[in-house]
């Protein structure tokens, strides 16, 4: 456990301050950006669906409601995609930096544990 | 109003199960069919005895050993997902209304990435084995964790009657098995995995079970598209020629803003509120890797939603107007073309149309295989609830012998897939279409808000999450009871009390506003103390610094 003072000790740490607000903020951003898609969608469902229902290309069946909908798919496939790429570089090399400087090397849970 | 109304009937019965509609003809023995689901339970039960030599701890039980990695979790968690609700459900859904289908699927899959930005990292860095660990950090143990189980059993009790009604009829239609055997094979099925092969047997069958689901389904849409050389607008084009024009737009699924948002809600928040789905993070060894296995798990869910489309679609193309699959005893009273077992047995004539009799097989196989994934994953959920959340930590406060916690998790299992079976029987000609529905609407409603407030708001207090969680859970229960499905369609009232089917928007809010009432006027001294510890516990949330003091077990 942390006790309290290596908590405030990690709390003023430099590292430790940009990491959780960089990442609290990349955050927010990317569900803001995943609701306001989503919720777009669902509302031009609700008031507005002609729009949706219109050929994608003159002469076509295929409706932009069809490419509307595999477009969120895969954009929410790709935020996902987005999101752990910068997670597993940046955050996670400040978050080793982290840990090195506050957590003994030899309690480093990076390798498995076992009972 | 009433269209609406009918397009969430349909929907909601998607949510039960893959439904089988009418009455069902049982069917003639299946012989493909039933000699791939004896390899299949045959290798899975060989996976669950070498499971059983490797499970020997409380950790090895509830994560097995938390060494899975992101890219198996991520498929476990896309097994987990993939029921055979939305198999047969969504396909039969494309199949029926055409482009609704697609707006069903977006829902379910939106929730993963939210999971991903704000959930994963934090719940496998505070958490152990349950959702309750992280909830119940540095809250009363005692009555966070009664919450939390209870929510959790709920959840998975009703999840678990309505997969075992659905596999019951299915496989009735597709083995020629009668409905109670069928029920009792699969609870003893999963009582068998989860008692003795634990987590470790359960991840298995899920990778093995979403390996099968993902090449059938991507077979089945390859035949489609072969046909149509693959280009999509002709066969859109076809579709519409046989049909209509109107399965090519959204056709009234969400056209009441109010039930839309509700229903996104339910959809989003409740699939971050599933108890078997964040066990599966515990799993994982570390953040990094809970990270990555919401990044895989999104896009199998996503590719396989895609799949469902072009078989919905293909449906309409190949089975719709083909004699062979159609039931011809109620084209001639009721005329159109009603296909044989309903709607959502659309993907499985699908099959036979493009692959005969061993591929219909194969995917008969599959949706078996699929209900037993998913029953197991239920299962040890809701075992884990009884067995670390109320009898180590509430019981024993803590101090139970980590040998006789899975020994009551093994008892857990063994009574839960009983009550399954026997809620399975009981429920056979219920309609129980509000199941699933009631089931999303509590995991969004008690264990999302408590779950997601305890990660990030150090105000949060004990009084607070134990009211507002009980308050989100019995509006949830209430609304649904005095909904159109309850109140009017099974108790028989002419008019619903409450007039949305789903309850989310309300309860959700009420839970939410809740706890903040009840957290921010809380003076007490424990108060105080909560919020004094949510220092360290985000600090090991966002770090992962302290882990190593709390898995030693």
């Amino acid at each position: 456990m942390i006790n309290a003072s290596l908590a405030t000790k990690i709390k003023n740490d430099k590292d430790y301050i940009y990491l959780v607000q960089t990442r609290r903020a990349y955050s927010i951003k990317l569900t803001l950006l995943m609701l306001c898609v989503y919720f777009s969608f669902i509302l031009t469902l609700a008031f507005y669906p002609t729009f949706l229902a219109a050929p994608l290309y003159e002469g076509a069946t295929t409706t932009i409601g069809i490419a509307v909908g595999i477009f969120i798919i895969l954009f929410s496939f790709s935020l996902t995609g987005i999101y752990v790429r910068r997670a597993n570089s940046e955050f996670d090399t400040l978050t080793q930096k982290i840990h090195e400087k506050f957590s003994p090397k030899e309690l480093y849970p990076q390798k498995k544990l076992r009972s | 109003m009433k269209i609406i109304f009918i397009l969430l009937l349909s929907t909601f019965s998607l949510f039960a199960s893959g439904t089988i509609e009418g009455p069902i003809e049982k069917q003639p023995l299946n012989m493909a069919a039933i000699i791939m689901f004896l390899i299949f339970v045959g290798s899975t039960l060989f996976i669950t005895y070498w499971a059983a030599q490797k499970t020997k701890t409380a950790k090895d039980f509830y994560t097995a050993g938390g060494g899975i990695s992101g890219l198996q979790n991520g498929m476990a968690i896309a097994g987990d997902y993939m029921s055979a609700a939305s198999f047969l459900g969504i396909s039969g859904l494309v199949y029926l209304k055409g482009y609704d289908g697609l707006i069903y699927s977006i829902g379910f899959l939106v929730g993963w990435p939210i999971i991903l930005f704000l959930i994963a990292e934090p719940l496998r860095n505070l958490g152990k084995f349950t959702f309750a660990d992280v909830a119940s950090f540095r809250l009363q143990q005692k009555p966070i964790r009664t919450l939390a189980a209870f929510g959790s059993i709920s959840t998975v009790i009703l999840y678990l009657i309505a997969q075992m009604v659905g596999s019951g009829k299915l496989i009735e239609l597709l083995f020629g098995l009668d409905y109670e055997y069928a029920v009792v094979l699969v609870g003893i099925l999963m009582i068998t995995y989860v008692a003795f092969g634990g987590m470790l047997a359960t991840t298995w069958v899920q990778i093995i079970k979403a390996f099968l689901l993902l090449s059938g389904a991507t077979f089945m849409a390859f035949m489609v598209l072969k046909q149509f050389h693959f280009n999509f607008d002709i066969l859109f084009a076809t579709a519409v020629e046989l049909k209509n024009e109107s399965i090519m737009a959204p056709g009234g699924l969400v056209s009441d803003p109010i039930s839309a948002i509700s229903l996104a809600i339910a959809l989003m928040f409740g699939t971050a509120g599933l108890p078997h789905i964040l066990m599966r993070f515990f799993t994982v060894n570390d953040a990094k890797e809970a990270r990555k296995s919401v990044f895989y798990a999104t896009g199998f869910i996503g590719y396989f939603y895609m799949l469902t489309f072009i078989i919905g679609f293909g449906a309409i193309v190949l089975v719709y107007q083909n004699p062979a699959y159609l039931d011809i005893a109620k084209q001639a009273i009721n005329g159109g073309h009603p296909i044989l077992g309903g709607n959502n047995m659309a993907a499985i004539h699908l099959s036979h149309a493009v692959g005969g009799d061993l591929f219909y097989g194969f995917i008969s196989a599959v949706a078996f295989a699929t209900i037993l994934a998913v029953v197991s994953g239920l299962t040890l959920a809701g075992a884990s609830a009884i067995s670390h959340d109320l009898y180590a930590s509430v019981f024993k406060q803590g101090h139970a012998d980590p040998q006789k916690e899975i020994k009551v998790s093994r008892i857990a299992t063994v009574v839960l897939g009983i009550v399954a079976i026997i809620m399975g029987i009981a429920f056979e000609n219920q309609n129980i279409a509000f199941v699933v529905g009631l089931a999303f609407a509590i995991a969004a409603s008690a264990n999302f808000p408590i779950l997601f407030l305890s990660m990030y708001w150090s105000r949060l207090t004990t009084r607070g999450a134990v009211i507002g969680g009980s308050l989100g859970l019995t509006t949830a229960v209430v609304l649904v009871l005095l909904g159109p499905i309850v109140w009017v369609q099974i108790l028989g009232n002419s008019e619903a009390i409450f007039p949305y089917k789903y309850p989310a928007l309300f309860s959700v809010s009420v839970a939410f506003f809740s706890i903040w009432f009840f957290s921010i006027t809380d003076k007490s001294q424990r108060a105080q103390d909560e919020h004094d510890a949510f220092e360290a516990q985000f600090i090991r949330s966002q770090t992962g610094i302290g882990i190593e003091g709390a898995s030693e077990h």
